[in-house]
């Protein structure tokens, strides 16, 4: 068959090749453009190369928020995902007035707005007037986020946890209802441990749901920024300083833009990459599974 | 292996039933014999899953008693009960293989390893899926995972009886044939007791020695094959059972002549007056279509070939009503135009009073 050569068909593609370009690669490159400059004001920049990359990759600061952020989303995962399902497992399963209310009271932490969050926790646990401060201070216990790195960390992993298991929760819920009666009653003739339903029955089916919980939970406390922010503002010292509150510190407090630059790019980078291969690890494992 | 007994039984979802309809099962009473192959036969919704769970355990009935040969076991725990279930669709654990799917009722029930290996393959053999042992479950076709949902059944040598709710219905139809037959050999070899849930009397006719025909929650006849064919006792079993089902008929019976729209037909038996709606049935197999003007005179809607016999549609117009009647014409007849008049086989009518069936007598009297 003969192809006929008609340009005009490249219109066709104008409309996506727009849309990619506002939402990803204007913005993007702009953040590229610092991270190869330096500037001395006057709006005039020279180019430095990979200088501000190599700056970044050793400094001791970023490894710091580094470690801080890794060790911050292992703890949030450990309990958060865990946690989850459990709570969903112990939820009512057939439709009714007690599972609706489970629902909506499970669902209201995720309806809150970040930095309300923030704040209620700020308020929540202030040793003057909090109620959890207040309480655990007359209760005798040496309680005080603001001086003490680890009150901090356990405060924001519990603020964490509080806002944002719900969504593991809802997740797993979904997960569970696709499982039909018909096998819990087989289990049951069976006689099958309730160890062995979960493990056998109710984990299988929910497998996929809860790639997704963790995936969602990794990228979102591994980026977390407004919570801490507003409860700690990253202290005590540098105690609750992640990778965000670092780069922010970077970007406006000290206006460096071309280290925050690549400091985002790698960041950005970071992300990609453990998404990557956690999401590939897991189709892997379950082309293996079939 | 138990003989299972139904004592005055019956189940309602609501808190305090009234009238019948509040019942999803009405009360009934029956002994289900120890190694027979029962079908519990009728359309969606009638009762049977729900009886069948009741038997199980899976749900407790709200009125009577169920009993294991002499043990009530009415309360007893599913897991205690000692029964298997197959259900609609396959249950198997995906992430297990086959020979794991099988062994897992007997590791639940802590039992010696070598055992289990033995009783396993024992199992496999004789389900026909020696050869799969070491695949994944997930990986069968439908019919096999339905095959490994038995096994599981089978496996313990102890079981009460083997409950099947509907176990075919998604298995493609040349495999459910194939099935259908393993499963009756299969009965004929382990000798349990077994209840099989159908809404299709193909596979509820060849499969059980006995067939339940339930309707509305309602049990209407326990019978053979046979009987149920011959003499259905109430004209919804007459219906249901046969294709197509029985005719029925309005009609005025006195002493042992019945009358249809005026055409009167003498029958073998007498009898007695009843109250109420009289119907009578009689299947389309025992009606003869001819020209001879002596028979009843319908008009004649379609003939539809189906293979080794005809189905020749007709229909009766009588103060007003309409009604169907169905008459089974061996294939190579023709029908022709002239062919309008029914005669109907006088020993293989039934009587029936506000739907369920009455005997006649020879005298008066036997009435």
């Amino acid at each position: 068959m003969k192809k006929t050569v008609n340009h005009k068909a490249w219109f066709m593609v104008l409309p996506v090749l727009l849309l990619v370009a506002f939402s990803a690669v204007i913005p993007l490159m702009t953040v590229v453009n610092y991270s190869v400059q330096d500037t001395f004001g006057n709006n005039e920049f020279f180019w430095v190369g990979l200088e501000w990359f190599e700056e970044v990759l050793h400094s001791q600061r970023l490894h710091e928020a580094l470690g801080r952020q890794a060790l911050f989303t292992a703890i949030i995962l450990l309990i958060g995902i865990p946690l989850g399902i459990f709570i969903a497992l112990n939820m009512p399963k057939h439709k009714g007035l007690w599972s609706s209310v489970c629902l909506v009271l499970v669902a209201l932490p995720l309806l809150i707005p970040w930095n309300v969050v923030g704040t209620i926790w700020q308020v929540f646990g202030r040793i003057d007037i909090g109620l959890l401060g207040y309480t655990l201070a007359s209760l005798g216990i040496d309680y005080n986020y603001t001086q003490n790195s680890l009150d901090a960390w356990i405060t924001i992993i519990v603020m964490d946890v509080w806002h944002w298991t719900s969504l593991v929760v809802l997740l797993c819920y979904a997960g569970l209802q696709s499982i039909p009666d018909a096998y819990y009653q087989a289990a049951k003739i069976d006689q099958a441990s309730r160890w062995s339903v979960f493990r056998y029955i109710e984990l299988p089916k929910m497998k996929g749901v809860l790639i997704i919980a963790i995936l969602l939970r990794f990228m979102d406390s591994f980026m977390i920024y407004t919570e801490p922010f507003v409860v700690t503002g990253g202290g005590p010292g540098n105690a609750t300083t992640f990778l965000s509150i670092d780069l922010v510190k970077m970007a406006i407090g000290q206006f460096d833009l071309g280290p925050a630059a690549a400091f985002s790019l790698i960041y950005f980078l970071c992300i990609l990459l453990v998404s990557w291969a956690f999401y590939t690890i897991m189709i892997h494992s379950d082309k293996e599974a079939n | 292996m138990a003989k299972i007994t139904l004592e005055r039984l019956a189940h309602s979802y609501q808190k305090n039933p009234q009238r019948d309809a509040d019942y999803a099962l009405r009360p009934l009473n029956h002994v289900w014999e120890d190694g027979a192959a029962y079908a519990l036969l009728g359309p969606s919704g009638c009762g049977k899953t729900t009886l069948l769970n009741i038997i199980s355990g899976l749900l407790q009935p709200s009125e009577g008693r169920v009993l294991f040969d002499d043990v009530d076991v009415t309360t007893t725990d599913t897991a205690k009960r000692n029964i298997a279930q197959v259900f609609q669709f396959p249950v198997i654990y995906n992430t297990m293989t086959v020979k794991e799917n099988l062994a897992f009722p007997l590791k639940n029930r802590k039992l010696d390893s070598a055992y289990i290996e033995k009783r396993v393959a024992e199992i496999a053999e004789l389900i026909d899926i020696t050869d799969e042992l070491n695949k994944k479950a997930s990986d069968l076709g439908a019919a096999e995972k339905q095959k490994i949902s038995l096994g599981r059944g089978l496996v313990r040598e102890d079981v009460n009886a083997i409950l099947f709710d509907e176990p075919l219905t998604v298995i493609d139809p040349h495999l459910k044939w194939q099935l259908r037959t393993q499963l009756k050999a299969l009965h004929q070899k382990v000798g349990h007791t077994m209840i099989y849930v159908t809404h299709d009397q193909t596979e509820a006719l060849t499969f059980a020695d006995k067939v339940v025909v339930m309707s509305e929650g309602q049990v209407l006849q326990i019978g053979t094959p046979t009987e149920l064919f011959d003499r259905p006792e109430h004209t919804f079993v007459g219906f249901f059972i046969g294709s197509p089902g029985m005719n029925v008929l309005p009609g005025k019976v006195s002493g042992s002549t019945a009358k249809v729209a005026e055409h009167e037909i003498s029958l073998p038996q007498n009898y007695q007056e009843h109250q109420g709606t009289i119907e009578i049935g009689i299947r389309p197999e025992f009606i003869r279509i001819s020209d001879d003007t002596s028979g009843l005179l319908v008009d004649v809607l379609r003939v539809e070939d189906v293979g080794h016999y005809q189905i020749v549609r007709t229909q009766l117009i009588t103060e007003g009503n309409t009604f169907a009647i169905n008459v089974i014409v061996k294939e190579g007849v023709e029908i022709t135009d002239g062919m309008r008049y029914l005669h109907f086989e006088p020993e293989k009518i039934n009587v029936y009073v506000d739907s369920w069936l009455v005997s006649g007598g020879r005298d008066e009297e036997d009435c």
